[in-house]
């Protein structure tokens, strides 16, 4: 018996990577005048994070102000090239005759990751002037692209989408699921961020004679943190439950109890404790600090650990 | 809130205990900690699974706890309803405080309350109260601050406030959680779960439930007319569709082909395609071109079965497939013109034999039998409710905000002194700039 139950069918979301690609997958279009494919544009994106990596750490460690410009001015023009990249998969799928959005493997979602960590820190950095939140946001993104690029887990090829992939639905909890991640790995590196300001003598301003003194006020960190943290949590509650509606018009239940939903849901408890220590119990500071660190490693969890890590107990999470 | 009661009070300390937030973050966290058990340990396994892989011991262990089936087990409900119990006592504790801050009288605040404010400023008009009074109010009143005007032993008191409702944007969200739990009962009391094979060509009227293993009695019939796989170039799956047809008391009601994530719902029964066998049975559809007569059998791999009033006999000698799928049959088939003819033909494609003086068309397809999950759940729209409705009590609760402005006008020698003070619930940095221009503005009125 063929059995594409709900096991089967989530198992497909990350793990069809191991499917052939079509045959014609490397007939690609000329853009911009060059032979330039979505997975060149990708290739240059992961090591442009890497220099705005570079850029805003040297900004921070060295302390010099005026790379700052710069080096927001570079992560921007990234960002375009990184939405280039993935708009031109998008075109790619349509030329192979199975056109989707991008946003339907575990290399995919990855991608888009990284484009939404960028996104959120480029607004933060407009919104609250701060440049030297970039040297613990932005090294995320790299990270990300780096593992969707290098690693042996993921298959980048652009694969069609098995029939239970094939929703609205999906691409709705991809994009709701993947926001709220990535403001929670901001949220995780104004953690880190305020830990360290918390060991500097200058805990109330910000100045430029030390190195962790030049950090924003402790204040303040704590604030954007909270900020960003609340920005994620409904994202991440829309992500569930978009996730809980696919999985109720796919196979009628919107709720079982799976690795993967019960992961979403002890993160989703994790930010709630945190907004609720917050609010009710005066906890602050060094607390959410940890708790947005805890929180992230809990979407790293639900996100990678599930399938990577619990798959060699589960059946569902098998290589197939 | 949970100070005020005296601390002797036996049920006021309990009523105090499950409103506290400490009981809602200590059950969250327990919940957390104790699913991660029901992640990380395999569940619904059969029960020598368990003691294959981990032994009588520790197998008893998961036996006493039910751990194998950690979710469904009493004290994990037990724990979803101590976060209930939490959130519907807190509310009602909370409630009746919340509610006096949003109806509360503006024009009654105490003038010494209103001089405690850091967020005010003050200046002095050149106009009389009454000309002041009426100014302030048409200028705020054109900004979208409705102006509620009281008199205070100190002059005239204006009030406004905007956003007094969404101090209630917690119990939203915390109310919608209960909507979905309320949902999830309703779902599991008065709904059900369950599956059912359906050969091509048949029908059947009941199905086998999930939980007890009992038969369901649907109250129709379901027919399965066809089932279809779509395959990609590179041959992964691309649809799979069944063709399926409701009948009640024989007569055809609807068609629809489902596909996965695309349901059929009759009389509050969705049909959801979970899944499909492919046999090596053939159906075959043979048609006697002279007289037009046809009829479709479902024919067994290598056995010969005849159509007797045609006085034909046939049967399926062989086949190629690739994997599971058939992709060409041998067929035999004999009629008392003469010796049998064998041939080969592609599964779902048409061919003309001709015998004799008679022709026959042939259409041979591979037998398959849809699997349907199928889903009554009453309480599915109250899930969804409280989905929504945690949305947008989130949005109310973190984006939106309770702001209140006075102004108290007191009488100076015919001209008036005005002191404006603000507050707000959040978003205090926003609220800042409102207010000071607002005050700004109101400060250069020309009379």
């Amino acid at each position: 018996m063929t059995v594409f139950d709900e096991r089967v069918q989530k198992k497909a979301y990350g793990y069809y990577d191991r499917c052939l690609p079509l045959r014609d997958i490397n007939k690609r279009q000329p853009i911009f005048g060059v032979f330039m494919t979505s997975s060149q544009l990708l290739g240059i994106t992961t090591f442009a994070y890497l220099f705005s990596t570079l850029l805003y750490v040297t900004m921070f460690v060295f302390r010099i102000k005026g790379l700052g410009k710069f080096a927001t001015g570079f992560t921007f023009i990234a960002l375009i090239i990184h939405s280039a990249g993935i708009g031109l998969r998008w075109h790619e799928s349509y030329q192979m005759g199975i056109g989707h959005a991008p946003l339907t493997n575990m290399y995919e979602s990855v991608v888009f990751f990284a484009w939404t960590i960028i996104a959120i820190y480029l607004v933060i950095e407009w919104k609250f002037r701060v440049k030297t939140i970039g040297a613990f946001a932005v090294p995320f993104a790299f990270l990300a692209m780096a593992y969707a690029s290098l690693s042996n887990d993921v298959t980048r090829g652009i694969t069609p989408l098995v029939p239970a992939l094939q929703s609205n639905w999906l691409i709705a909890h991809v994009i709701t699921c993947f926001i709220g991640y990535s403001a929670f790995t901001v949220a995780a590196g104004l953690g880190f961020m305020y830990l360290i300001k918390d060991k500097s003598d200058n805990k109330r301003s910000s100045d430029d004679k030390t190195l962790l003194g030049s950090l924003p006020p402790l204040q303040q960190i704590e604030d954007i943190t909270h900020k960003t943290m609340i920005f994620g949590f409904i994202w991440l509650t829309a992500g569930i439950i978009t996730g809980a509606v696919w999985a109720n018009t796919a196979w009628g239940t919107y709720w079982s109890w799976d690795p993967k939903e019960t992961w979403s849901l002890i993160t989703w408890f994790i930010y709630a404790i945190t907004l609720h220590a917050r609010y009710t119990r005066g906890w602050g500071g060094k607390r959410v600090a940890w708790l947005a660190i805890i929180g992230f490693v809990s979407v790293i969890f639900t996100y990678y650990g599930v399938n990577f890590i619990l798959s060699g107990l589960h059946s569902y999470g098998s290589n197939g | 809130m949970a100070e005020k009661k005296s601390s002797g009070d036996f049920i006021s300390s309990i009523w105090d205990f499950f409103a506290s937030v400490q009981l809602a973050i200590v059950t969250l966290c327990t919940i957390s900690l104790v699913s991660i058990v029901g992640t990380i340990l395999p569940q619904k396994e059969a029960a020598e699974w368990y003691i294959q892989k981990f032994g009588p011991a520790l197998s008893r262990f998961i036996d006493l706890f039910h751990l194998n089936d950690m979710f469904g087990a009493v004290w994990f409900k037990a724990l979803l309803s101590l976060l209930s119990a939490n959130l519907i006592i807190c509310s009602i504790d909370r409630f009746p405080g919340v509610w006096k801050q949003v109806t509360a009288d503006m024009t009654k605040t105490p003038a010494k309350r209103l001089f405690a404010m850091k967020r005010s400023t003050t200046w002095t008009a050149s106009a009389s109260l009454e000309i002041a009074k009426d100014q302030s109010t048409r200028y705020l009143s054109g900004k979208g601050w409705k102006i509620k005007a009281g008199e205070t032993e100190e002059g005239i008191l204006l009030c406004s406030r905007k956003g007094a409702w969404t101090r209630l944007g917690v119990f939203f969200v915390h109310g919608s959680i209960l909507v979905i739990l309320v949902g999830a009962i309703i779902g599991a009391t008065l709904g059900f779960k369950g599956t059912v094979s359906i050969l091509e060509g048949e029908g059947i009227g009941k199905i086998r439930s999930n939980d007890t293993g009992a038969f369901i009695n649907l109250g129709f019939e379901v027919r399965c007319d066809g089932f279809n796989i779509d395959y990609y170039s590179n041959g992964m799956p691309k649809e799979y569709r069944s063709d399926l047809t409701i009948l009640e008391n024989g007569k055809e009601i609807l068609h629809k082909a489902v596909k996965v994530n695309s349901p059929l719902t009759y009389k509050g029964i969705t049909f959801y395609q979970s899944s499909y066998q492919a046999y090596k049975d053939s159906l075959i559809s043979i048609t006697d071109k002279e007289t037009g007569k046809e009829k479709t059998f479902m024919v067994p791999f290598q056995k010969e079965l005849p159509w007797k009033e045609e006085g034909l006999r046939f049967g399926v000698i062989n086949n190629k497939s690739t994997g599971e799928k058939i992709t060409q049959l041998k067929i035999w088939f004999a009629d008392p013109s003469g010796p049998p003819s064998i041939f080969w033909m592609d599964a779902g494609n048409r061919v003309t034999i001709e015998r004799g003086r008679k022709h026959y068309l042939f259409l041979g397809e591979q037998l398959y039998s849809t699997g349907l999950q199928v889903a009554k759940d009453p309480g599915v729209w109250w899930v969804y409710t409280g989905c929504v409705l945690i949305l947008f009590g989130l949005f109310v609760t973190f984006f939106t905000s309770h702001r209140r402005i006075w102004l108290l006008l007191t009488e100076q020698g015919g001209k008036t002194s005005i002191y404006m003070a603000g507050s707000t619930n959040k978003n205090k940095i926003g609220f800042d700039k409102t207010f000071y221009e607002l005050g700004e503005n109101l400060k250069n009125l020309k009379p």
